[in-house]
């Protein structure tokens, strides 16, 4: 039954994090734009209080099933409501929201992709102790969009219980709190045979401190700098043979197939939509923004009138309206097919496509609609815009996630539609 | 609870419609554009799908429980997709009695639901487009002023976009009164009531549509919509505004649909085209935006069903979908090249109806 009622949990879950968006986050924005090397430790003590009681999955769910008082299963609304989340917070501020506490997408690749046992041993560290984060390794500096070339390798050791892990990952969200600064992980994707191309890549848990990683380096960002990106450089890394994520199956090196290249693209599927939910976040916090500036300084937005009658900042408001709302959408598409346990890697990639386009397009109109003054560091949108900018480039560029969607509905394989 | 997926009910009722669009609409849509005409018989069988008096209570005649914007905008998407001009044809007597079954009194309910609904197709029409660039259906030029003796109306003004007119037994004509725009009934013969000639438009062609002029027409206070009262020129639209998104959208995935086809199997340089990323994008973000459009479209329907305001979330639907069904049909056009622009493929016919929607003000209702 077609429905666009949001579940009570949900809209609890919003008002909660509209509150800490207002009150915590949008107050310190500014600051740790400007001051990019620091963390933000006041925002991550107070939110790692509510991340370690609700289990530390802060980009996956592990929504057990249940029933209503009639006994009949309720829908599950796991990834609804962590959509929904990372929105909100990405409404308070997106640069604070990728530097939360908790699994994030390493949590998300270990969630996708490892055994009961080792989502036990790697995520359990989330719902105790001190603020951890956990990240994910994969771009190389000549492998962005193409994963399937990176170069860093996993051979294993002489004994066979150790995998050694060299090479070198950038762009890591995440990366130096995930690595160096707390009791984390980085799950490093890493190929296992660089003849086999995606047969060989896998995914390794690389505990934070493990002798033979390093922060290379830190990031200057255009924008979303109150989260570090950093690169990360493995050396004869050496980590426990059980730290290769998946089956056993996927585990023997020696095995073709692409269980492990599969199991970086299903992670998408669940990672792509909530970062199309975060530029969305942004988009809101933007449009919100430039609609009630606009309307205190006396311009109308009059709906429902001929398209030819419109005044230009009147027909550009509705457009960004239309854009988010549309977008918006797309996105609960996505994550309600997830949270049916349905494949949804085709809605996944389209809402990513239209989310990181429509981020753009809403945050620099809106620096043009407020003229000087949209451009001024007064205000935050200039900020919003260059926060907005990541969006159409990581977790799959749009042009990237275009190609999925296109192989997708033509019906081409990888080789027939490069 | 947020969910994207029909009601068995209203699943079936998709499948029946694409059924009918698919086997009937579509293999006569070529022909219909070409001589401007509709052929009766599938009107007929259109009809027969019952797509109104599903939509109007046993009380007055129909077999429906509730209308639902939600199950209308479903099937009106299945009839897009098969033709445009054979739809608005047939929903054309929705344009009268959906009206009157949102805004009517009970005696105009009683009067007029049940002959539109037991019979055959009858082409009852409605008319609020006028001829002139600066259009607002919130200040039309057609004016309504009491009559002398308290006893009645007297419309004047002039009407285009008039679907059927020359057929009708009546119409509601849109008209300001007082501080706003309200509906009148008008019936065939009525005096001062002009149909004038056929009008021709770049799409749509089949369609057959009159300008109307209205010479002082008196009609008696009954014929107002909703009586003393008068009805929300808002609400009406709002009907019209999701069911003509939902057509545009009908409409822009046949376009697609048509130019995956034709890119999987014209092959440049030795291979289809689809397998050029400069092509396959643009198929890419012709689904998207269709999918985009979708999702408002059902949104604001949805709204409407739930009794909330919808003006705001229907008419940026609407606007969004207008863009997004000119782009589609016209990628559509750009994917078959100079194939694309011959009258032997539908895509430009399907470029010629997509760029009337932003036009096609209350022309259409489910």
């Amino acid at each position: 039954m077609i429905d666009f009622e949001l579940p009570t949990p949900v809209q609890r879950q919003l008002q909660l994090i509209t509150m800490l968006g207002e009150q915590v986050m949008r107050p310190v924005a500014r600051y740790y734009d400007e001051h990019e090397g620091e963390r933000p430790w006041d925002y991550i003590n107070m939110v790692w209080q509510t991340v370690k009681t609700q289990g530390g999955r802060t980009f996956s769910t592990d929504e057990k099933a249940s029933t209503d008082k009639d006994g009949k299963p309720r829908p599950k609304i796991g990834n609804l409501l962590v959509a929904h989340t990372v929105e909100a917070l990405s409404w308070g501020d997106a640069g604070l929201y990728l530097a939360t506490p908790g699994s994030a997408l390493g949590g998300a690749a270990v969630d996708a992709t490892g055994t009961p046992e080792q989502k036990e041993r790697f995520l359990k560290r989330f719902a105790e102790g001190e603020p951890k984060w956990a990240a994910m390794a994969m771009t190389e500096s000549h492998a962005g969009s193409d994963t399937a070339a990176i170069r860093t390798s996993a051979r294993l050791s002489e004994d066979s219980e150790e995998w050694i892990l060299n090479g070198e990952k950038i762009f890591v969200t995440g990366g130096q709190m995930s690595a160096r600064d707390s009791h984390g992980f980085v799950v490093v994707w890493a190929t296992v045979d660089p003849s086999a191309g995606r047969a060989g890549m896998k995914p390794f848990v690389v505990e934070a401190g493990t002798p033979g990683m390093t922060v290379a380096k830190l990031e200057h960002k255009h924008g979303i700098r109150a989260s570090d990106t950093a690169a990360l450089v493995f050396s004869d890394c050496r980590i426990p043979f059980d730290n290769i994520l998946g089956s056993p199956e996927v585990r023997s090196a020696d095995q073709a197939g692409t269980k492990g290249f599969k199991g970086a693209m299903k992670t998408f599927d669940a990672t792509r939509p909530l970062v199309a939910a975060s530029a969305l976040g942004i988009t809101r916090a933007t449009l919100e923004f430039t609609a009630a500036y606009l309307k205190e300084r006396g311009v109308k937005v009059r709906y429902g009138i001929p398209l030819n009658q419109q005044t230009a900042v009147e027909r550009d408001l509705i457009q960004m309206e239309a854009q988010h709302r549309a977008a918006w959408l797309l996105v609960l598409k996505a994550v309600s097919k997830m949270d049916a346990g349905l494949e949804n890697s085709l809605e996944a990639s389209i809402c990513k496509v239209k989310a990181g386009a429509v981020a753009n397009f809403v945050a620099q109109k809106a620096v043009e609609l407020l003229g000087p003054e949209g451009y001024s560091c007064k205000l935050l949108v200039e900020k919003w815009m260059r926060d907005a900018r990541i969006n159409d480039i990581y977790e799959g560029t749009g042009q990237i996630n275009r190609l999925v969607v296109a192989r997708r509905i033509l019906g081409y394989t990888s080789k027939e539609l490069r | 609870m947020i969910s994207f997926t029909p009601s068995e009910e209203q699943q079936l009722i998709i499948n029946t419609v694409r059924r009918f669009a698919t086997e009937r609409m579509r293999p006569a849509a070529h022909d219909a554009d070409e001589q401007r005409s509709v052929p009766t018989d599938i009107i007929g069988r259109g009809w027969d799908l019952g797509l109104l008096p599903s939509a109007i209570p046993e009380r007055y005649s129909g077999f429906g429980e509730q209308h639902s914007a939600v199950t209308g905008i479903l099937a009106a998407e299945e009839l897009g997709y098969g033709d445009l001009p054979l739809s608005l044809h047939l929903l054309t007597p929705h344009l009268f009695a959906l009206p009157i079954l949102h805004a009517g009194t009970d005696t105009q309910r009683e009067r007029w639901l049940a002959p539109i609904v037991e019979g055959g197709f009858v082409p009852y029409s409605a008319a609020l487009i006028e001829p002139r660039w600066d259009l607002d259906a919130h200040s039309l030029q057609t004016i309504a002023t009491p009559a002398a003796d308290g006893e009645g109306y007297v419309l004047s003004g002039h009407k285009a976009y008039v679907p059927l007119a020359a057929d009708a037994p009546a119409m509601l004509v849109y008209a300001h009164e007082g501080q706003s725009t309200q509906a009148f009934i008008v019936e065939r013969g009525a005096e001062g009531l002009h149909i004038l000639e056929r009008e021709q438009h770049m799409g749509i062609r089949a369609l057959q549509t009159h300008e109307v002029r209205l010479d002082e027409v008196r009609v008696g206070l009954d014929a107002k919509l909703g009586g003393t009262r008068g009805s929300d020129l808002d609400l009406l639209l709002n009907y019209s505004r999701v069911t003509l998104g939902a057509l545009a959208i009908g409409v822009a995935r046949g376009a697609y649909e048509y130019a995956i086809q034709y890119a999987k199997q014209r092959e440049t340089f030795g291979r289809p085209i689809g397998q050029y990323q400069a092509v396959a994008f643009m198929l890419a973000d012709m689904l998207i935006e269709i999918e985009s459009a979708r999702g408002l479209i059902w949104e604001a329907a949805w709204m409407l069903d739930q009794g909330q305001n919808a003006t705001r979330a229907a008419s940026v639907a609407k606007q969004y979908t207008d863009d997004a069904v000119l782009f589609v049909t016209d990628r559509a056009v750009q994917v078959l090249g100079g194939h694309g622009y011959i009258r032997e493929h539908p895509v430009e016919r399907w470029l010629r109806e997509g760029r009337g929607f932003s036009t096609f003000l209350g022309l259409a209702m489910i």
